[in-house]
C-alpha cells in the first residue's frame, strides 16, 4: 500500500539506527584501529637503548639520553626506564626528549636501559616545525671555494631542492669523489660526517636541512646502529634522504629517534660511555594493540568498549552480543520463511548451547533430552497432576536428566556430555509441556513437525553465530547490534508473503482454475 | 514469479494480514472480548445474538464440585475452555451413567478423568500464555442435516470473516475421520467455500489441494444450499457492533431446531478461507474499504455484500 506516516517514521527511525551503529563502528575500525577480522597482527617492536658507561671511583654520576618524542609513522604503547638505584626523569629541552638518570653515590660499570614499544600505524605526516633559511656559512679557504664549486656544480645538474638533494648526496656518496668533496669529508669515513658536510654543502645553496639519527626495526631481533638520515625542507614540506645514496624516503621500518645529530648520550661523573640498540619484533594481536592505544589517546567511544570490561564479564557478553543476531535469524525464519518453531527464542538459546556442545553431538543431546522428557511427561499425564506441580516435575526430571547423561558421557569418556548442562533447563522443560500438550491434541505429527523446526532453526542460528568473524565483529563493534536492531525493525513492516505460504496457496497460483 | 501471481490474485499472506488488518483494524483492548468466549456469549446474548445456550461456567477448582449440579439430567453437552483456542480442550458428551460420561465418538470418560481435564483447562493448559482459565459448560448443537452427508463426525461449522461489519467471505468446515472430527482444515478438516451471494457451496480444500467429494462418505459437496443463509449474514455483520473489530471471524453452527448459532468470534482468522474459496480475499477487502459507511445498518451492509460478492458458478 502507500507510504504512511507510520512508515515514514519507521524506515527514518531505522535508517538513523543504521547510520549511528555503523559510523561508530567505521570511525572505531578506521580511527582507533580497530581490526574488522579476527586475528589481525600489526607489527610490535620492543626497542632497547642500553647507556654503559663506568665511574673508575666512588661519587655522584648523571647520564642524559636523549629519546624520541613524536614518532611519525609509529605509536607508543608504553615506555620505560630500567637502573639500578639511579632516579629518573624526562625533560623537554628545545623540543628534544632527555631521559635523565642521576644518583649521588656510584662506582664501577653503569647499565641504564630504556625500552620502549611502539607499533606501525597508519602513516602520520611529519610534523617537525618549518626551518628559517639558514645563512650561508662563512668558511675558510679552502673550504669556501670547494663549496661553490660543489654547489654550482650540483645546481647546474639538478632543477629543484630534490634533485639537488639528490645529485649532492649521489656526488659525496660516490665512489671516487672529486677533491673539492675530499676537502669536506677529510679523513673520516663516518656516515653521520657525509651527513653533516652535505647538510654544510645545502646551507651553501640556502637550502635548510637537519640530520637525523634513525633506527632501523629488523623483522629479526637483533642488535642495530643509529644511523644518519637527512631531512631537507623544500619550502613546503620536509623531504627524507638517505645520505648514502641520495635515494629520496624513509624505509617505513626505519623509526626517526632525533631530529639532530647532536650525541644521543652525555655523561657526567663518568667516561667511556656508549649507548647500544637492540630491536626485537613481536607480533601481537591487534585487538589489544588497538584498545591499548585508543585507551592512551583517552578517546571516549574505546573507553566505552566492551573490551574495557573485566575479563569474566567481557566472556559473558562476548556471548551476549550475538544474541541479536540469533534473533535476526529468528525473525528471518519465521516471518520471512514460515517455519514454525515450539516458543520464540528457544531456538537462539539452544542454538547458544550448541556452541558448546558442537552441532552434530548437540543436537544428539538436545533430541535425547526431549524425547526422554516427553516419554516421561507423558507418562506423568495418566497421574492426573495439576499444572505447575506437573511442570515443576517435569523441570526436575530434566535436570536430574541432565546430571545423569552427564556423569553416563563423562564415564564413557565422552567429555562433550558434559556441556549439556548449558543447555536452558527453563526453556526445556516449557518445550516438552508445549510438546506433549501438541502431541496430545494434534498428533505425533505436528509435535515432531515443530520440534524438528525447531531444531533446525537452532542449526541455523548456530551455523551464523559461529562464524568467526561475525563474532569477532560483534564484540569489537557492539554498535553494529544497532544496524541489527534497524534490519529487525524493517523486517517488522515486512507484509510480503512468507516463502511457506507460496506452497500453502500453490493452489491459488496455478492459473485460474 | 510465485509471488507476483498470489499477489496479482489478492490472496492475503500471514504477516500482510497481521500488519496491515489485524493491528490497524483491530485494538487490543477489544481482544478480550472475543478470546473469552464467555463474555463473547453474554454480550451476544445482550445484542439478541443467537449462541448455545450456556448452562454454567467454573472459575476455580473448587468449583469442580458444581460440575454434577450444573449438568442435572441433561445428557447432551458440550465442556468447553473460555480461552481455548483452535478447538483444543473441547469435549462434547451425549450421555452419562453411574458417573461416566460418554463422548460423542463413543468414549467412555470416568469422572477422575473428567475432573482432571477441568483442572487442566481452569489451570490455563489451553490458554493463550497458560493464564488461569474458566470452563463453560454450555448446549450441545444438534446439527442441522443439510451437512451430514459431507462431515464425518464432530462440527461442521461456518465461518465467516467480516471486514468493517461486511460480510466479505465464507466457508464450511467440514470435519473428516482423518481429523477426528476436528474442523481445523491443518488437521485434515475438508473446507468448502460458500457463495456470500447465494449461501451455495462452491468447491472443497482438502490439504491445500480441490477435492469435490468428501473422502469418507464420497458425497459431492458443491451445490448445498446452506439454510438460513440470510440469517447468517446478518448475526454476522451484527458482530461488526458486537465487538468494534473491523477484521472479524464469525464461526456459525447450524441447529436442526433453533437454526443458526453464533458458536464463536476470532480476532485473528486464518487465511485458509481464501483456498476454500479459490479465490484471494485482498480484491473483496479493498472493495469493502473503498465503499465502507459506518452509517449503514447491517441490513444495508449485507445487501452491498450480497450485490458485489457474488461468486461465478
Amino acid at each position: 500500500m502507500k507510504l504512511t506516516g507510520r512508515r515514514r517514521h519507521l524506515y527514518a527511525l531505522a535508517a538513523t539506527l543504521a547510520v549511528l551503529g555503523g559510523s561508530a563502528a567505521t570511525y572505531r575500525a578506521m580511527v582507533l584501529g580497530f581490526p574488522m577480522t579476527p586475528g589481525v597482527t600489526s607489527s610490535l617492536w620492543t626497542v632497547e637503548a642500553r647507556v654503559r658507561f663506568e665511574r673508575y671511583t666512588p661519587g655522584p654520576a648523571k647520564a642524559r639520553l636523549a629519546i624520541p618524542g613524536d614518532l611519525p609513522g609509529y605509536g607508543v604503547l608504553s615506555e620505560n626506564f630500567i637502573s639500578r638505584g639511579f632516579g629518573v626523569s624526562v625533560n623537554e629541552e628545545n623540543g628534544d626528549r632527555i631521559a635523565l638518570w642521576a644518583i649521588r653515590r656510584t662506582e664501577g660499570e653503569q647499565s641504564l636501559y630504556y625500552r620502549l614499544r611502539l607499533f606501525r600505524q597508519a602513516n602520520r605526516s611529519v610534523a617537525f616545525p618549518e626551518p628559517p633559511f639558514p645563512p650561508v656559512p662563512e668558511l675558510e679557504e679552502p673550504f669556501a671555494a670547494a663549496m661553490d664549486a660543489i654547489v654550482s656544480d650540483v645546481r647546474r645538474r639538478s632543477a629543484d631542492v630534490e634533485t639537488f638533494t639528490a645529485t649532492l648526496l649521489q656526488t659525496i656518496a660516490s665512489a671516487s669523489p672529486n677533491d673539492n668533496v675530499r676537502l669536506f669529508l677529510g679523513d673520516e669515513s663516518d656516515a653521520f660526517a657525509a651527513a653533516r658536510a652535505a647538510q654544510v654543502l645545502l646551507a651553501g645553496a640556502r637550502i635548510p636541512a637537519r640530520v637525523l639519527q634513525v633506527l632501523p626495526l629488523p623483522s629479526e631481533s637483533r642488535q642495530v646502529e643509529i644511523r644518519p638520515w637527512l631531512a631537507v625542507h623544500n619550502g613546503k614540506r620536509w623531504l627524507l634522504f638517505d645520505p648514502a645514496t641520495g635515494t629520496r624516503g624513509l624505509s617505513q621500518s626505519t623509526l626517526i629517534w632525533r631530529w639532530s645529530a647532536e650525541p644521543l648520550i652525555q655523561v657526567s661523573g663518568g667516561s667511556r660511555e656508549s649507548v647500544e640498540f637492540r630491536v626485537s619484533p613481536s607480533v601481537q594481536d591487534a585487538l589489544s594493540l588497538a584498545q591499548q592505544q585508543a585507551a592512551s589517546r583517552g578517546s571516549r567511544l574505546a573507553q566505552f568498549s566492551l573490551l574495557d570490561l573485566p575479563l569474566q564479564t567481557q566472556q559473558v557478553y562476548a556471548i551476549m552480543i550475538l544474541i541479536p543476531i540469533g534473533a535476526l535469524v529468528i525473525v528471518l525464519m519465521r516471518n520471512v520463511i514460515g517455519i514454525r518453531t515450539f516458543g520464540t527464542f528457544l531456538p537462539v538459546l539452544v542454538a547458544l548451547a550448541f556452541r558448546e556442545t558442537q552441532l552434530l553431538a548437540g543436537i544428539v543431546l538436545f533430541s535425547a533430552l526431549v524425547a526422554v522428557g516427553l516419554a516421561l511427561r507423558l507418562y506423568l499425564e495418566r497421574l492426573h497432576l495439576l499444572l505447575v506441580p506437573r511442570l515443576a516435575a517435569v523441570l526436575t526430571i530434566v535436570v536430574l536428566l541432565m546430571a545423569a547423561l552427564s556423569v553416563l558421557s563423562h564415564r564413557l569418556g565422552l567429555e562433550t556430555g558434559l556441556s549439556i548442562a548449558l543447555f536452558p533447563m527453563v526453556i526445556l522443560t516449557m518445550t516438552i509441556e508445549r510438546m506433549s500438550v501438541v502431541w496430545e491434541e494434534r498428533g505425533p505429527r505436528d509435535a515432531i513437525i515443530d520440534g524438528v523446526g525447531s531444531l533446525f532453526v537452532a542449526a541455523i542460528a548456530y551455523g551464523i553465530m559461529d562464524l568467526p568473524i561475525l563474532k569477532h565483529v560483534a564484540f569489537v563493534f557492539p554498535e553494529l547490534m544497532l544496524v541489527v536492531l534497524a534490519i529487525i525493525l524493517l523486517l517488522g513492516s515486512y507484509t510480503g508473503y512468507r516463502l511457506s505460504e507460496l506452497r500453502r496457496f500453490r493452489v491459488l497460483s496455478r492459473g485460474s482454475s | 514469479m510465485i509471488f507476483a501471481s498470489l499477489r496479482n490474485r489478492g490472496v492475503l499472506g500471514i504477516n500482510s494480514r497481521n500488519s496491515e488488518l489485524i493491528s490497524a483494524f483491530n485494538p487490543r483492548r477489544l481482544y478480550p472480548l472475543v478470546d473469552d468466549k464467555l463474555r463473547t456469549k453474554k454480550l451476544a446474548m445482550e445484542h439478541g445474538v443467537p449462541v448455545p445456550e450456556l448452562y454454567g461456567s467454573l472459575s476455580t477448582i473448587h468449583d469442580i464440585h458444581d460440575f454434577h449440579a450444573i449438568v442435572g439430567d441433561r445428557q447432551d453437552f458440550v465442556v468447553k475452555p473460555a480461552n481455548g483456542s483452535g478447538g483444543d480442550g473441547i469435549l462434547v458428551f451425549d450421555g452419562h451413567r453411574d458417573g461416566r460420561f460418554r463422548s460423542c465418538t463413543g468414549l467412555m470418560v470416568s469422572w477422575d478423568d473428567l475432573s482432571h481435564h477441568l483442572a487442566n483447562t481452569l489451570n490455563g493448559q489451553y490458554s493463550l500464555g497458560g493464564h488461569p482459565d474458566r470452563v463453560m459448560i454450555e448446549y450441545r448443537v444438534r446439527f442441522d442435516p443439510v451437512f451430514d452427508l459431507v462431515s464425518y463426525l464432530g462440527v461442521p461449522d461456518i465461518r465467516v470473516i467480516v471486514f468493517r461489519g461486511y460480510p466479505v467471505m465464507a466457508m464450511v468446515r467440514l470435519p473428516t475421520r482423518a481429523s477426528h472430527g476436528k474442523a481445523n482444515l491443518h488437521q485434515g478438516a475438508v473446507g468448502v467455500g460458500i457463495d456470500v451471494a447465494t449461501g451455495r457451496t462452491l468447491r472443497g480444500v482438502l490439504d491445500n489441494e480441490f477435492v469435490d467429494e468428501h473422502p469418507d462418505t464420497g458425497t459431492s459437496f458443491s451445490g448445498l444450499n446452506v439454510p438460513g443463509w440470510q440469517t447468517i449474514l446478518m448475526m454476522a455483520a451484527r458482530c461488526y457492533e458486537l465487538t468494534g473489530l473491523g477484521y472479524l471471524g464469525v464461526d456459525i453452527v447450524l441447529d436442526a431446531d433453533r437454526g443458526p448459532l453464533m458458536l464463536e468470534l476470532n480476532a485473528r482468522p486464518g487465511l485458509n478461507i481464501q483456498i476454500a474459496n479459490s479465490e484471494g480475499i485482498m480484491h473483496r477487502l479493498r472493495e469493502v474499504q473503498a465503499i465502507a459507511d459506518s452509517e449503514q445498518s447491517a441490513k444495508e451492509r449485507i445487501r452491498e455484500s450480497v450485490n458485489r460478492f457474488r461468486s461465478p458458478s
